[in-house]
């Protein structure tokens, strides 16, 4: 038959990429075999027999989901199945196979009898429906799925030179099968396999000397000490968190995250336990006291992509958001797959339609923040700014022990004086160039969502029979930069106006504007105006062609001016600005318009949309000449709330306002707006998580088929029945989920972690999907090793760094990866561990190798992202022209890792050795070793400006002899000497290539440098030839197997 | 000497060919040599992953051609005749029509906005289509025109996801890499998903033609228009042809003593990367140099000078891809989002790329590549009858818009589908984008229910758990 099903497994495809046929070949010939001895003699085991036929070919129909049950039929739960569905009739009687329904239904020839039934396209083989029946004959035991039992020790096995209970568990199964393990790897081997793994480095001559000086284990803590360590173990989590530079989609505008990149390779330095480093990353801010590394560790929640597209609805692209942030725990904490549970009901693991939206809903009651991330030391400025503060106001306060009486009576006073306004309910609000999405609330805010506009207009049929007055609010909004009020940095108000239709009529009618007051304006300044380069436009008149090189910034009069280049701003001071402000205006006559009159409201600010206000509130008022007071307008909406309710923040706001009225605290009022003028600029900013305030909880609906629009009925936040339970301990919910999903009851996530590590270090995990440890995934060859690990992981403190000692410490780690051909035909993807791990490392493994041996490498850690060279016509290829300030100097030769990554546009030298592109979180990576990868090695202008620096590096440091440079440079890129025949292949090279540059057919100042007329800086003693001869041999050595693999 | 004579010989036999597979040229000695490798080196000959393969059934087609019009061209401008809509012209669209509609920008109650250009009945079939595109209409006879078409997103990125991969969300494996999964390749020397692209970059970006959860070889890879074709093509300066192939022969030799000391199958496959990167190096000018097409195929895509990147270069580029067996070619030309200059932009596209889509239909005919190649012309959604801005653009819209298809097993000469008056719904027929997969897949011989990948625990298909076959669209 060569029409075969195209239902390829993984492990069968690609597993370690060229080995495919053989392991179908050989899973082939296994499951024959258990087939044939379960036949034979044992028991069929239910968990690594039965229940993966059940969940392949029953669970779809006969399985947890309600919606896609058929005949109330369950099969995974032994109870159901004995007592049978709707018809009554059992179908699994055990020890009765001949009446068992199930076999009956097997075996049967109908196509309307037999089960599965033919249009589900999943018949049973001849062998799985002998172990259905031999499992019944001898009782139909049940087991819960392995991976759902929390993990226990399993005694260690008593072998005989076994040095770690990791080698009794593999060469007692080694002994089992007839292996032999491999022997040790040799000194150098170890000693690259170590660098590789732990820091993602290589050794240089210097560091093997130590590592044979001062042995294997003291290495493996060296290297466990270095900071380098944090930088490779980060870029797994990386992966996970599916970290990108840029928000994805169309736009793919730049983000500012690498602040959160940092605090993870700076954790996993620091060995910060894993239950802490996911509790932090999901709830840092609800800690008590969070910190700002507390909160920068929330923003792992926040990597999901952003579409910027003009005409999207936000909403349903939040909910986009919210998916892709349960995948990324599921994945990567949980070793499970959501996905599928997000329409529907899962088909096979315990996550039903309900309890997707239960674990959704404690992530739901976010805003989606952005905040300024300090240095340390601009940390301690501030504490020391708000000590400042705090001493004055302490001091106010002691001056007068009546304050608090005071303070309220004037609040009292001044809230009796404000008028009454009724907020304007909008019927039609939107951006000119619709790019904005203006929503109203239920209290008449309006938050800005989607894409800034310069523009917004809002219209409304209000009652206004007798208006006499307008006010704007310009208010805070947990959604917005450091819960401001603006869309970014600063706002402004340009222009502001009203216009009226009557109804019938056909013409908007402008409504004077008089009297402008506010809160707080700024003192009027002249600023250059923003995107316009004040010399070029000098002559021009900005009333004729309205581009003013330069804007009038501050009254609040500005706004109502008709003039588009003065605008209204109330910025109070770098850290007093995110704050609510207010601004009245009069109409020139109290309005006279019939029910039914539109109005309509525009709102312009004055630098494009670079200034926009993020959230406002419209309301009129019929009070005679209404104004605003002088007064923060923080204070006056804290004011609102009776004392007893309000925070700590408002409070605050209420003091700070009041404590501006009194005139004898002049002095100290001075002092502290000198202190806050002292306030540092953040170099950064990031996105993170923060709780919604209770007045706009957000709760969390079943979408129906998981769509944004259809919700169905609310749903609490809980955690899936068949896991471990939630403790209630009075944690806000987000706090109290963190908790659980790092629960030592749990019987995913240290098992998930340890097999990660192992995965990482020896290129597959012992659970080969380390994204999915559900009832689809089978018993792994070293359950106990795993399960064993994960006990002591969690024994050990959740130490990440200890369980990766523990495991490089093993012999089983430290065997050497040459394989004979029969081992490797009978387990060619070393399932059974019989050998070590050798496999071409990740792609930012590759590159920094390659760096780090020419002597390039710039060892610096963190900081904003780097631009690696890009080929041009990739760069021209975008959606939106973009810039990308390619790095020159030490920045160029950064560790990858630290390269910018626009998800678009994923860096082609590193994307050619399959890194992921950050679009969905990546617990795995697929290695591939193609042609464009080869390119990639041979070309790729880091590559090549690698080869020139080793072949100057092996000229200054080799001395003149080429026998001994070729033994130096084969040496820095593979730390062993050339066997006699490696180093004839390479002189031979090396001197055919000089004398091709002796009778002048190559150029070696263009090889050695990239430019005919360009001298390379060449080491004493030699010559342009020497460094261009060298280069090439240099970029054969930087291209061998051996230096791009861990051997 | 006799260990390094079965090292090279198990290299040689254990390597990959990545760029085809091993039913290509030469098959009965790679067979012979395949299995002469299974006993000597005990059973491990690995194949490439993109090994030709037999489909579920006997195909109708066996590669495709695929020119993606991005940004979404209207239909009622160039497929679909609305006498009824010029009429209406400056109207308000009936209210029933706009129940539950959602628009992407507009007000969906936005006056009704006429067709910019006129119809005329084309070929034999009389298929009516616009004055725009009078080289389509050369080519009426041998086209299905489907005026029936369905999606479910209304913004660009996702909706060109949802057409090239069948899923709105990012990380599934694109049309060409699940036909490249399923077929694998008979290219020689050239990638098996090849991508042109003209005009500027797409919204969906490299999602569009990426391999997803499926392995990264069955990716596609973009030949660039300038630069090199193929990133990291040319050698580092100074470096000539003979010195890279010295440089590979060292390297090779070199790796195939690797293979020796860790008997990694691996270091072989590293081996044949890099000689077919080698290969790829010549190839790929070779296939970019279009100095052997005569003048007479050059002015038939309208193409003045060869050198000129763009759609119709791409176009004829797509034909020499085809001809040396590549799989799936895929061409996007990111250029028809018209919110406003409508009648201008549009026709500037169709001058842009009319001639060209319908010179490679017809140059493949005669090069009797037709009937076994599937091509597909359309983009991510239609337009709104509403107008959009003054009276001079449409909006996005999901719920009708064309598409056409010619080649193998396609009904020629044929329309399928039907809209209303007005272009806004389908009325007969309707195609929806898991429809049109499902199809094409049959017609590359496989049950789209069937060509399924399993990752995270679940088999995932193209189709997801939608699609049915259009037969109306089938010869």
């Amino acid at each position: 038959m060569r029409y075969a099903k195209l239902q390829v497994r993984l492990q069968d495809l690609f597993p370690i990429s060229s080995r495919c046929r053989a392991a179908a070949f050989l899973h082939a010939v296994a499951g024959l075999l258990t087939v044939a001895c379960s036949a034979a003699a044992a028991s069929p085991n239910f968990q690594k027999d039965i229940q993966p036929i059940l969940a392949e070919h029953c669970a779809h129909c006969h399985g947890i989901d309600e919606e896609t049950r058929q005949g109330g039929l369950r099969l995974d739960i032994r109870q159901n199945a004995l007592e049978g569905g709707d018809s009554g009739i059992a179908a699994i009687i055990p020890g009765k196979p001949a009446e068992s329904e199930m076999v009956a239904r097997i075996h049967a020839t109908d196509p309307d009898v037999i089960m599965p039934p033919p249009y589900e396209k999943k018949p049973l083989s001849a062998g799985q429906k002998k172990l259905l029946e031999s499992w019944i004959a001898d009782g139909a035991g049940y087991d819960p799925h392995w991976a759902f039992v929390a993990p226990q020790k399993a005694v260690v096995p008593a072998v005989a030179h076994a040095s770690s209970p990791i080698d009794a568990f593999v060469r007692d199964h080694l002994a089992e099968k007839g292996i032999e393990p491999a022997p040790p790897a040799d000194a150098a081997t170890l000693c690259r396999r170590l660098y590789l793994d732990l820091i993602g480095l290589p050794p240089s001559p210097d560091d093997f000397a130590s590592f044979e000086r001062d042995g294997y284990e003291k290495t493996v803590e060296t290297l466990l000490a270095s900071p380098r360590y944090g930088e490779k173990w980060a870029r797994h989590w990386l992966d996970l968190a599916r970290y990108s530079d840029s928000n994805g989609y169309e736009k793919d505008l730049p983000r500012d995250m690498w602040a959160w990149r940092d605090w993870v390779i700076n954790a996993i330095n620091r060995d910060m336990p894993y239950d802490h480093f996911v509790i932090e990353q999901i709830a840092g801010d609800l800690l008590p006291g969070a910190t700002q590394d507390q909160i920068v560790a929330t923003a792992f929640l926040r990597h999901s992509m952003l579409n910027e597209e003009g005409a999207i609805i936000p909403e349903e692209f939040r909910m986009v958001e919210m998916f892709d942030r349960i995948d990324c725990v599921g994945k990567a904490v949980l070793g499970l797959t959501t996905q599928c549970a997000q329409c529907h009901t899962h088909k096979f693991d315990p996550l039903t339609h309900d309890e997707y939206f239960g674990l959704f809903a404690f992530l739901n009651d976010t805003y989606e923040a952005r905040s300024p991330v300090y240095s340390p030391e601009q940390l301690k400025q501030l504490d020391d700014i708000r000590a400042e503060v705090a001493t004055a106001e302490a001091e106010m306060r002691s001056q007068r022990p009546g304050w608090r009486d005071e303070m309220e009576a004037w609040l009292a006073e001044a809230l009796g004086n404000q008028p009454a306004w009724t907020p304007i309910t909008m019927e039609d609000m939107h951006s000119s160039g619709l790019l904005t999405h203006p929503t109203q609330r239920k209290d008449g805010s309006i938050l800005m969502v989607g894409h800034r506009d310069r523009d917004v207009l809002f219209q409304s049929e209000p009652d206004l029979a007798g208006v006499t007055g307008l006010r704007l609010e310009v208010l805070t909004d947990g959604d917005l930069f450091m819960n401001g009020p603006a869309r970014d940095e600063l706002w402004t108000v340009a222009r502001l106006t009203v216009q009226a239709k009557k109804p019938g009529d056909d013409a908007w009618e402008d409504l004077k504007l008089v009297h402008a007051t506010a809160d707080f304006s700024e003192p009027e300044q002249t600023l250059p105006r923003p995107g316009v380069d004040p010399k070029k436009n000098d002559a021009k008149d900005p009333k004729k062609d309205g581009q003013s090189p330069t804007v009038s910034i501050g009254p609040v009069a500005n706004m109502i001016d008709d003039d588009d280049h003065s605008a209204w701003r109330a910025d109070r001071g770098l850290l007093l600005r995110h704050q609510a402000s207010v601004a009245v205006v009069q109409f020139e006559r109290p309005l006279d318009l019939p029910a039914g009159t539109r109005l309509k409201i525009a709102m312009r600010s004055h630098a494009g949309s670079g200034d926009m206000i993020g959230c406002c509130r419209f309301s009129l008022t019929k009070s005679p000449t209404p104004t605003a007071l002088p007064i923060d307008h923080g204070a006056m909406l804290a004011g609102r709330k009776p004392g007893g309710e309000r925070n700590a923040a408002e409070q605050a706001a209420i003091f700070t306002a009041w404590s501006k009225t009194i005139p004898e605290w002049s002095a100290l009022q001075d002092k502290i707006a000198a202190a806050w003028k002292r306030a540092p600029m953040a170099p950064t900013t990031i996105m993170h998580l923060a709780a919604r305030s209770p007045a706009q909880h957000r709760p969390t609906y079943l979408l129906d088929r998981g769509t944004w629009n259809q919700p169905r009925h609310e749903v609490r936040p809980h955690v899936p029945a068949g896991l471990h339970p939630l403790e209630a301990a009075g944690d806000p919910p987000r706090l109290a989920f963190a908790r659980w999903l790092v629960d030592p009851r749990s019987p995913l996530s240290a098992r998930v972690v340890v097999n990660r590590i192992w995965q990482m270090l020896f290129g597959q995990g012992l659970v080969e999907t380390p994204d999915d440890f559900g009832t689809r995934t089978p018993v792994p060859e070293y359950r106990d090793l795993l399960d064993w690990l994960a006990v002591d992981f969690m024994e050990k403190g959740w130490s990440q760094r200890e369980a990766i000692r523990q495991i490089v410490m093993s012999d089983t780690y430290r065997q050497s990866a040459a394989v004979p051909p029969e081992v490797l035909a009978r387990d060619v993807n070393n399932r059974l561990l019989a050998r070590g791990p050798r496999f071409r490392p990740d792609a930012e493994v590759v590159r920094d190798v390659v760096l780090a041996v020419s002597g390039l490498l710039t060892e610096k850690v963190g900081g904003p992202s780097v631009y690696p060279p890009v080929p041009q016509n990739v760069l021209d290829f975008n959606y939106t022209k973009i810039n990308w300030p390619t790095a020159t100097g030490p920045d160029r030769y950064r560790r990858s890792l630290y390269t910018f990554r626009r998800r678009s546009m994923p860096d082609p030298a590193l994307a050619n050795f399959d890194a992921p592109t950050g679009d969905l979180s990546c617990a795995r990576r697929l290695r591939s070793n193609t042609p464009l990868a080869a390119l990639t090695g041979l070309n790729e202008p880091v590559f090549v400006e690698a080869a020139r620096a080793l072949a100057l590096r092996t000229l200054a440091e080799a001395g003149g002899d080429d026998a001994a440079r070729v033994e130096w440079a084969f040496f820095l890129c593979t730390l062993r000497q050339p066997t006699a025949g490696e180093k004839r292949e390479l002189v031979a090279f090396l001197q055919a290539q000089r004398q091709r540059l002796a009778e002048g057919w190559l150029d070696a100042r263009e090889i050695a440098t990239g430019d005919p007329d360009t001298l390379p800086r060449l080491p004493a003693g030699t010559t342009p030839q020497d460094a261009a001869a060298w280069t090439l041999v240099a970029r054969v050595l930087l291209n061998l197997d051996e230096t791009v693999t861990k051997n | 000497m006799i260990a390094h004579d079965i090292h090279a010989a198990r290299a040689r036999l254990l390597s990959r060919r990545w760029f085809f597979g091993d039913c290509g040229i030469g098959l009965a000695g790679i067979a012979a040599g395949a299995m002469a490798a299974r006993e000597a080196s005990g059973g491990i000959a690995p194949p490439s992953p993109l090994a030709v393969k037999e489909p579920h059934h006997a195909p109708k087609a066996k590669r495709v051609v695929y020119m993606f019009q991005a940004g979404a061209p209207s239909h009622l401008e160039l497929f679909d005749p609305k006498p009824e809509l010029a009429r209406h012209d400056g109207k308000l669209p009936p209210a029933d029509l706009l129940k539950g509609y959602r628009a992407a920008f507009i007000n969906p109650n936005s006056a009704l906005l006429g067709p910019k250009y006129k119809f005329q009945p084309y070929g034999m079939a009389g298929i009516e289509m616009s004055e725009l595109v009078p080289h389509l209409g050369g080519i009426a006879d041998e086209i299905c025109l489907v005026r029936s078409m369905q999606t479910d997103a209304v913004n660009h990125a996702p909706a060109q996801i949802l057409m090239n991969t069948g899923s709105q969300q990012f990380g599934r494996p694109s049309f060409g890499s699940w036909t490249l999964y399923g077929l694998g390749s008979e290219a020689e020397n050239l990638p098996g998903f090849v991508v042109l692209t003209s005009a500027k970059g797409t919204s969906g970006g490299a999602s569009n033609y990426g391999s997803g959860f499926l392995p990264t070889a069955f990716g596609g890879i973009p030949l660039r228009s300038s630069g090199d074709p193929v990133l990291y093509l040319s050698n580092p300066r100074g470096i000539d042809r003979d010195t890279q192939r010295a440089s590979l022969d060292t390297l090779n030799r070199l790796n195939d003593m690797a293979v020796g000391r860790f008997g990694d199958p691996e270091t072989a496959a590293r081996i044949q990367a890099y000689e077919m990167a080698y290969k790829l190096q010549q190839s790929a000018p070779e296939l970019m140099n279009l100095a052997d097409e005569s003048k007479e195929t050059l002015a038939r895509y309208g193409i003045t000078d060869p050198s000129q990147a763009g759609y119709a270069r791409n176009c004829l580029l797509a034909r020499r891809l085809l001809e040396r067996g590549v799989r799936f070619v895929q061409l996007f030309h990111e250029a028809w989002d018209q919110h406003g200059g409508l009648t201008k932009a549009i026709k500037k596209n169709c001058d842009d790329t009319q001639q060209a889509s319908a010179a490679l239909v017809m140059d493949l005919k005669e090069r009797g590549l037709l009937e076994d190649t599937i091509v597909v012309w359309g983009g991510e959604f239609g337009r709104t009858p509403m107008v959009q801005g003054g009276n001079d653009g449409r909006d996005h819209h999901n719920r009708a818009f064309s598409m056409w298809l010619a080649g193998g097993g396609i009904k020629a000469g044929h329309v399928h589908g039907k809209t209303d008056d007005f272009g806004f719904n389908v009325v007969e027929d309707a195609v929806h984008v898991h429809d049109l997969n499902a199809t094409l897949l049959h017609l590359l011989g496989f049950d789209h229910t069937r060509l399924t990948y399993r990752f995270q625990g679940r088999d995932y298909r193209l189709t997801d758990v939608h699609g049915h076959l259009v037969k109306g669209i089938l010869a």
